[in-house]
């Protein structure tokens, strides 16, 4: 192995190698991240898997955070022949999240994006099956957001009644798919 | 006359002992052959990613408990570790080597319950299981003996450990790595490594190529048994991983036999690097002292561990406040099901279940 610890490459230095092959693709850097525009994000994420420097053949993992104004996409791949991390990040729409999917590209996104899309509502152009992972699919909202208690519908803290209940209905209803009643 | 047959829909779990928890597939049949699979999570969500944000860094220590309960060592260790790196808290020396001791008797505990469970899935019914079970019970007594409690330990604290370690635990821990557990695995070997029965059972079943183990991020025995070894003991070291020295066990094949073989051999190099910690085990404070409502700098942290069950990370965001803004968590066990389609595809339903049992999964630590 080349280096006895993961050494983490700065944003600056990815940055700078992406731009020499992409110059649309990079909105700007800084020692932790790169921040790529979400418009070329497939094209560069395919570099970035597949140039030899950077070699970010391992998506570690990915999730969103949610800043108010907007969200941002957060990416984290490694190099297991070089032992070398970096992060990248992509901005994207506050109210209407949509970034492409890196699924096609990386089949560790596949699982990980239906959580995303589950619990912060981020859609994914271009992933084959894009359906909540863990909520039921008549959940109201994206719990992660920070504006979900304020939804229309008022969902208060506590949930004095379960989301969407209404007279005569049980909460059964609700319940992930059932067997028997196809999926 | 040839009969074209419609696909069956065979409902695997959620309640059901194969599935470890509650897991749901469901396969579709054609004949005997499993020609889809869809997972169905979510049973045991309980959004912890969002009850963090309502609570200081502290009191979120629980939950990375109740995320892996077969690792719950393992899962304060990362969390700890990544609040450390966010806020720059100093850990002193006879707490790292502590940390270590009780991460690998972890390492050990929820190895012993993959073993077990496995082989029980092979179709050798509760015997070899209760063999397992019988070792992990001892090292859960230790974990008994020094923080309380034995499944949700709630022992690693944000610069340290919680309690030092009492008068009893290390002629314990003496007499169970270098007599008890020693004489368990060489009844393994006997009853599992080298059983022909097995052999025929998990012998290419489930297999993965390391092209697809890399481009599936898979972590842990599962990317181990591939071929490649990746530790991140070995390759990103964290609480002085690096003076240790051992070794990292890789299968060739990549199939189900090969990571209990990775499982059984890890555990054992889990013991060599407990007692060289022991040997060397310093004296000293077992904790930092750091404010109770910690205020790391605004800023974002990612750091991981290698759990039992593969890479566990955790990335967390703050905003200056006590509490963290943003925490998600880097959970193997969800991330290597990424295959589990593509390798039960094609075939029988009880090699399916051999695959997924071969995977180690933690349904709590899944859903989260």
């Amino acid at each position: 192995m080349p280096h006895p610890k993961t050494v983490t490459l700065s944003g600056e230095a990815v940055a700078a190698r992406l731009r020499a092959s992409q110059p649309e693709a990079v909105r700007s850097a800084t020692e932790q991240y790169v921040v790529l525009e979400p418009a070329g994000m497939y094209e560069a994420m395919l570099f970035l898997r597949d140039d030899a420097e950077l070699d970010g053949k391992f998506l570690i993992q990915l999730c969103s955070v949610d800043l108010h104004t907007r969200m941002d996409m957060v990416y984290h791949f490694a190099s297991l022949a070089q032992n070398h991390m970096f992060q990248v990040k992509v901005p994207c729409d506050h109210e209407k999240p949509v970034v492409q999917s890196i699924a096609p590209l990386w089949a560790g996104a596949w699982l990980q994006e239906r959580e995303v899309y589950d619990l912060m509502g981020v859609m994914f152009e271009g992933h084959p099956s894009l359906t909540r992972l863990f909520l039921w699919d008549s959940f109201p909202g994206h719990p992660l957001r920070k504006d979900f208690m304020s939804l229309p519908g008022g969902l208060k803290p506590g949930l004095s009644q379960f989301p969407k209940q209404k007279e005569g209905q049980t909460g059964q209803e609700f319940r992930p798919q059932r067997p028997g009643t196809g999926l | 006359m040839p009969v074209k047959a419609a696909p069956v829909e065979v409902n695997i779990g959620p309640q059901h002992p194969s599935t470890h928890g509650v897991f749901r597939m469901v396969a579709k049949i054609d004949g005997e052959r499993i020609v889809d699979v869809n997972m169905i999570v979510g049973y045991l969500h309980r959004s912890m990613e969002k009850l963090a944000e309502e609570r200081t860094f502290t009191q979120n220590i629980p939950f990375t408990d109740r995320m892996d309960y077969l690792a719950a060592m393992s899962g304060n260790l990362g969390y700890c570790l990544s609040v450390e790196k966010l806020a720059g808290v100093e850990v002193p020396e006879r707490a790292m080597y502590l940390r270590v001791i009780f991460a690998e008797l972890q390492r050990v505990a929820s190895h012993c319950m993959a073993t077990g469970a496995f082989i029980n899935d092979c179709g050798a019914w509760q015997t070899p299981v209760m063999w397992c079970f019988r070792d992990r019970e001892r090292v859960l007594d230790l974990f008994e003996m020094t923080c309380g409690a034995r499944l949700t330990t709630n022992y690693m604290r944000i610069g340290g450990v919680a309690f030092d370690i009492p008068d009893e635990f290390l002629p314990a821990l003496d007499k169970l790595i270098n007599d008890e557990l020693p004489k368990a695995f060489e009844e393994y070997e006997e009853l599992i490594v080298g059983n022909e029965i097995i052999m025929m059972r998990a012998r290419d079943v489930g297999v993965v190529t390391p092209e697809v183990a890399i481009n599936a991020s898979l972590s842990g025995p599962l990317l181990r048994s591939a071929g490649i070894a990746w530790d991140l003991r070995k390759a990103d070291p964290y609480c002085g991983y690096d003076r240790f020295k051992f070794d990292i066990p890789v299968g060739y094949n990549g199939d189900a036999y090969d990571r209990m073989v990775i499982r059984i051999e890890e555990m054992k190099q889990s013991l060599r690097i407990i007692r060289q910690a022991v040997a060397d085990l310093p004296d000293g404070a077992h904790k930092t002292d750091i404010p109770l409502a910690l205020r790391p700098p605004a800023g974002e942290a990612y750091s991981r561990v290698e759990s039992p069950k593969g890479e566990l990370g955790f990335y967390v965001v703050s905003d200056g406040g006590p509490a963290p803004y943003r925490w998600h968590v880097r959970a193997p066990s969800l991330i290597n099901l990424s295959v589990l389609r593509e390798m039960t595809i094609g075939q029988t339903i009880s090699d399916a279940i051999v695959t997924l049992g071969s995977i180690d999964i933690n349904v709590g630590e899944l859903d989260r």
